[in-house]
C-alpha cells in the first residue's frame, strides 16, 4: 500500500511537516535504486583494538575509503565502533563519545554499526559481560536517535574474531541498502562456519550474485513477503521452488514465470509435504524458507479452536514437521540452510493475536533449538522477524491505526516486503552460516516490540 | 506386432479447471484460458523464458480473427517468442490429435519438445451474422458509389439482423449431438438407471481425485475457480432420477438422456508436456508414459448406416489388433463421456458378437471392461467438457495415473463431431 504521507512530507509538505514538527521520514535508499549499492564516501572506523584495525583493513581490502580518527568534518557513509576487546565499562568511554561526534556527518540512509563481545553469562567475568550488554543499549538507543533513514545495528562475537567469515558477511550486509529497514538489531556471529566473501561479490547478482548455484524452497511466494522472497533469492542467483496452496496456483505461476522458477502447489500442513518438498528438489534440500502464515485474529476471550489451531498448524506445527522429517529422513544437503517467518508479534505480543503470537515465538524457539543439529550439517537455522511490513495484510487494517502503526518505527515508515526479503537471502547465504539460531528483526525498530 | 519404440515421453500437464459455460470465465476468451493454462504448465516445470520445439493447439469454437491462436497463446504467455506454434483441429479430438501429432513429430527426430493444447469457450462463442446479411454485408464493400450502396442496402431485412450463434448440432443431418446419441442410445436400448449409474461414479472418482490432491499438479486455479464447477460430489441416484429427459423426446422409445448424463456447455482449457527421452533427462523430468500408438476412425452417420458417436467402436478394434493387445492387456480405460450412454454403446458394441462380427469383421466380440478399471478419476460427466481441451485433461490424468499407481497400460477413446474417433494406447514410461 502506497504511503502518501511519506511521498507528501518528501514533496509538497516537506516544510510544514519541519515547521509543525512532524515525523519526517525519508525515502529510504534500496539495493537497485543506486549503481553502487553501498554509498560512495568514507566510512569511519573508531577503536583502538587490533580487531578495528583488521576491520579497517578488510574494508581497505575491499576497495572501501576509509578514516581511523573521527573529526575531519567530511561526509561519512558510516561509522562502525569496534569495542570487541572492552573488558570494563570505562573501556566504552572514549569510542562512544567519539562515535557521537561523528553522528553530524553521517549522509541520509547512512549506517553505525557497534562490534562488541556477545553475552555470554557462562564462564563469562561479570564486569565483561556487563561491557558487553552496555554495547547494545547504546546500540539500541543510538538507533533511536538516528535521523534521515541512518541505522543503527550491532555486530555481537559470540567465541569468534572479527575476522569470521560470517562476521565480515554482517557488515556487507550492514552497510548495504539491503539493510535499510534492519535498525536497533543486533546481529550474533557464534560460528567460524561459512564461506569468505568479498564486499563486490555479496552485492552481485544473478550467475555472478551469492545464491549462484543453488536451488531455494520458498513456501507461501505467490504474493506479498513471499512473492518478494523468491524475486529477491532469483536476483542473488538461486533457482526458486515457489509453493503455495492449491488455490492460490494462478498467482503462484505469474511469480515463478517472472522469476523462471517452478510450482508446487502444495498445503504445508499435510501429512506428506515434507517428502513432496523434498521430492520437488531431487531429495537434497538446499534452502527452504518457511514462509507461509496465516492470520486470524481475535480476541482470546472470543478464540475459537479452528482460528487457534489453524494458525499454530500453518505457522509453526508445519515448520516444525517439516524440518524433523526432513532431518529425519536425511534430506537436507550438507550446508543446507533454513530461514523461517517470525513477527515481532512473537516477540512484544499484540492485541488480538495471541494465536498468531504464539506461532511466532514458537518460531523462534524451534529456530534457536534446532540450531545445533544444522550446525552439525554444516549448514544453519534463522528467523526473521518483521514488523510493521506494507502487504495487503496490513492495507486492510483502519487507516489511522496504519498511519500510526508505520510512525512507530525509528524510520518512521513501514518497511516493504522486499526489506524482509534481503534479510532472508542475507541469512540463505553460504557466507552467513555462522549466524545460526538467531532471530532478526527487520521492524525499522518499531517501538512496539521491544 | 511389436510395439515400436517411442521415444516421446508424457512429462506431465496443466489445465485450468473446467466451468460451466456463462459462468465464472463468462468473459474469458479462448485465448485468455489458453494463454493461462500454457502459463501454469511453463511455471511448474520451470520453462519460463525457453524456447520449445513447438505448441500445438486448437478450438472448436473459434473466432475467425482466431485463426493463430495457439502462436498468440504462447506470445501472450511466458515461454520464449520463438517457439513456433500452430493450431490443428478435429472437433472434441482436437486435443488428443495434438498431443499425437507432436508425438510423432518427437518421435520422427524433428524436435525434442513440446506442448499440446486445448480450449473452448461455449461462453465466449463466436457470433455471426446470417448468409443473406453476410452476402448483403460483402456486396456493399465492393459497391463503389453512395447509389449502389443505398441500392444494396435497402435489400436489408429485419429478419437478416438476427445473428446465429453456434450450435452443437451436425451441418449435414441438422440434428444436435445429443439428439444424434438418443437415436444410437435407442437403439442400443441403454437405459436411464445404466447411463444414471456411469455419471454417479464420474461424479464420486472425480470428486476423490480432487479431494486426494491427484489434480494438485495437473491444475492451476483461473479466475478464483479451483476445481471442476461442474462437479457435484454430493450426486446421487436419486437426484440423477430425478431430472427430466431432455434429448430423444420425440422418439417412440422412452426418452433416457438427461442434464446428469450429458455433458453441459464447458469453457476450460488443458496442455500436455512432452519431451523426448533425453531431453526429460537433461533437465531432471521424470516421464510419466508414452503414447505407444494411435487410430482414427469414421463412421457415416449422414444417412443413418452408423451412430453419430460410434466411430471409436471401430477404431479400438483395429488399434488392438495392429499391436497385437486384447481388453485384458489394459490397466485403465479412458473413455470420453460426452453422453453416459455413448460410453455404454461402445461398450455394448464390444460385447457384441453381432456387431463385432457384422461391422468389426472379427470370430468373436471383443469382450467386457471391467467398470473398476472405466474412468477412474472421472471423465466429461463430471468435469465438464470444454471441446478441445477434453484430450489434454484425459491424457495427463492418465500419465500421471499410470505413474502413481505402478499400472502399465491405458486405452483412451474420444468421440468426435462429424462421425469421427480418435483412440490412443498410453503405456507407463
Amino acid at each position: 500500500m502506497k504511503d502518501t504521507y511519506l511521498d507528501l512530507v518528501n514533496g509538497p509538505l516537506k516544510q510544514i511537516a519541519k515547521t509543525l514538527g512532524l515525523p519526517q521520514p525519508v525515502k529510504l535508499q534500496r539495493f537497485g535504486q543506486t549503481p553502487a549499492q553501498y554509498l560512495s564516501a568514507p566510512v569511519l572506523v573508531l577503536g583502538t583494538s587490533p580487531g578495528a584495525q583488521r576491520i579497517a583493513d578488510r574494508l581497505l581490502e575491499n576497495d572501501f575509503e576509509v578514516r581511523r580518527h573521527p573529526g575531519s568534518g567530511e561526509s561519512l557513509r558510516a561509522v562502525i565502533a569496534v569495542f570487541d576487546d572492552a573488558r570494563e565499562p570505562d573501556d566504552l568511554s572514549q569510542t562512544a563519545l567519539e562515535l557521537g561526534a561523528s553522528l553530524r556527518s553521517l549522509l541520509p540512509c547512512a549506517r553505525v554499526i557497534s562490534v562488541s563481545q556477545a553475552l555470554r553469562p557462562e564462564g563469562q567475568d561479570p564486569e565483561e559481560a556487563a561491557t558487553a550488554q552496555a554495547v547494545t543499549g547504546l546500540t539500541r538507543s543510538l538507533a533511536h536517535e538516528m535521523r534521515a533513514g541512518s541505522t543503527a545495528n550491532g555486530l555481537l562475537l559470540d567465541g569468534v574474531d572479527v575476522d569470521a567469515a560470517s562476521a565480515t558477511a554482517a557488515l556487507w550486509f550492514l552497510l548495504s541498502a539491503k539493510s535499510a529497514y534492519v535498525s536497533g538489531q543486533l546481529l550474533t556471529v557464534s560460528s567460524t562456519a561459512g564461506e569468505e566473501i568479498r564486499a563486490a561479490e555479496f552485492v552481485a547478482t544473478g550467475d555472478a550474485g551469492p545464491l549462484a548455484g543453488r536451488t531455494a524452497i520458498v513456501t507461501g511466494a505467490a504474493r506479498g513477503i513471499g512473492a518478494a522472497i523468491a524475486r529477491t533469492l532469483a536476483r542473488d542467483g538461486a533457482q526458486i521452488v515457489g509453493v503455495d496452496m492449491p488455490q492460490a496456483g494462478q498467482a503462484l505461476a505469474a511469480v515463478m514465470n517472472e522469476v523462471g522458477g517452478r510450482t508446487l502447489q502444495l498445503d504445508i500442513t499435510s501429512d506428506t509435504a515434507a517428502e513432496r518438498l523434498a521430492a520437488a528438489v531431487d531429495n537434497q534440500v538446499d534452502i527452504l524458507i518457511h514462509n507461509a502464515g496465516i492470520t486470524r485474529d481475535k480476541l482470546l476471550a472470543n478464540m475459537d479452536a479452528s482460528r487457534w489451531d489453524s494458525v499454530l498448524a500453518v505457522n509453526l506445527q508445519s515448520q516444525a514437521r517439516i524440518n524433523a522429517r526432513l532431518g529425519e529422513a536425511n534430506l537436507f544437503a550438507s550446508g543446507s540452510q533454513v530461514v523461517s517467518l517470525a513477527s515481532t508479534s512473537g516477540i512484544a505480543g499484540n492485541r488480538g493475536q495471541t494465536n498468531y503470537a504464539a506461532s511466532k515465538a514458537g518460531v523462534i524457539g524451534l529456530t534457536a533449538a534446532s540450531a545445533q543439529a544444522f550446525g552439525q550439517r554444516s549448514g544453519s537455522i534463522n528467523a526473521v522477524a518483521p514488523g510493521f511490513i506494507e502487504t495487503d495484510m496490513t492495507a486492510k487494517m483502519p487507516a489511522l491505526t496504519r498511519q500510526v502503526a508505520r510512525r512507530l518505527s525509528s524510520l518512521q515508515q513501514g518497511g516493504l516486503p522486499v526489506d524482509v526479503a534481503e534479510a532472508i537471502a542475507f541469512l540463505a547465504s553460504a557466507s552467513a552460516r555462522g549466524i545460526n539460531g538467531q532471530t532478526l528483526r527487520v521492524c525499522g525498530q518499531n517501538m512496539v516490540g521491544a | 506386432m511389436s510395439t515400436p519404440h517411442s521415444r516421446a515421453v508424457i512429462l506431465g500437464g496443466n489445465r485450468i479447471p473446467f466451468a460451466r459455460s456463462n459462468k465464472q470465465y463468462a468473459k474469458a476468451s479462448n485465448l485468455d484460458m489458453l494463454t493461462s493454462a500454457l502459463d501454469g504448465l511453463v511455471a511448474r516445470f520451470g520453462l519460463a523464458g525457453e524456447r520449445l520445439g513447438e505448441v500445438a493447439g486448437g478450438a472448436v469454437l473459434k473466432h475467425s480473427k482466431d485463426f493463430n491462436l495457439t502462436r498468440e497463446a504462447v506470445l501472450g504467455s511466458a515461454l520464449s517468442p520463438t517457439t513456433p506454434a500452430f493450431d490443428l483441429g478435429q472437433a472434441c479430438a482436437t486435443g488428443l490429435e495434438s498431443v499425437v501429432t507432436l508425438t510423432q513429430k518427437i518421435n520422427a527426430g524433428q524436435m525434442e519438445s513440446g506442448i499440446a493444447a486445448g480450449v473452448d469457450s461455449a461462453s465466449d462463442a463466436p457470433i455471426v451474422v446470417g448468409d443473406s446479411m453476410r452476402e448483403i454485408l460483402l456486396e456493399l464493400s465492393r459497391a463503389k458509389t453512395l447509389p449502389q450502396r443505398a441500392k444494396i442496402a435497402s435489400q436489408i431485412r429485419p429478419s437478416y439482423l438476427t445473428p446465429q450463434a453456434p450450435s452443437t448440432g451436425e451441418p449435414r443431418t441438422g440434428l444436435s449431438m445429443g439428439e444424434h446419441q438418443a437415436i444410437t442410445t435407442a437403439a442400443w436400448q441403454i437405459t436411464r438407471e445404466a447411463q444414471d449409474e456411469l455419471a454417479l461414479a464420474s461424479h464420486r472418482n472425480l470428486a476423490r481425485a480432487w479431494d486426494e490432491g491427484f489434480f494438485d499438479d495437473l491444475s492451476t486455479p483461473y479466475l478464483g475457480v479451483t476445481r471442476d464447477t461442474n462437479l457435484r460430489a454430493d450426486a446421487t441416484l436419486d437426484s440423477l432420477a430425478r431430472l427430466d429427459p431432455v434429448f430423444g423426446r420425440k422418439l417412440e422409445t422412452p426418452a433416457t438422456m438427461t442434464a446428469g448424463n450429458s455433458t453441459p456447455l464447458t469453457d476450460g482449457a488443458s496442455t500436455v508436456l512432452l519431451g523426448s527421452e533425453e531431453w526429460a533427462a537433461e533437465r531432471g523430468f521424470t516421464p510419466l508414459a508414452r503414447i505407444i500408438d494411435a487410430e482414427a476412425a469414421a463412421v457415416d452417420f449422414v444417412d443413418g448406416a452408423e451412430g453419430l458417436l460410434m466411430a471409436p467402436a471401430y477404431a479400438v478394434p483395429r488399434l488392438l489388433a495392429r499391436n497385437g493387445l486384447t481388453f485384458a492387456d489394459f490397466d485403465v480405460f479412458e473413455i470420453h463421456e460426452a453422453f453416459a450412454s455413448t460410453v455404454l454403446c461402445h461398450l455394448a458394441a464390444w460385447e457384441s458378437e453381432e456387431f463385432c462380427r457384422e461391422k468389426l469383421g472379427l470370430d468373436a466380440p471383443l469382450g467386457s471392461i471391467d467398470r473398476a478399471k472405466l474412468n477412474p478419476l472421472g471423465s466429461s460427466l463430471a468435469a465438464g467438457h470444454p471441446f478441445a481441451a477434453t484430450g489434454g485433461r484425459i491424457i495427463a490424468t492418465t500419465a500421471k495415473y499410470l505413474r502413481l499407481t505402478g499400472q502399465k497400460r491405458s486405452l483412451v477413446s474420444i468421440c468426435a463431431a462429424g462421425g469421427q474417433g480418435l483412440t490412443a494406447i498410453v503405456e507407463a514410461a
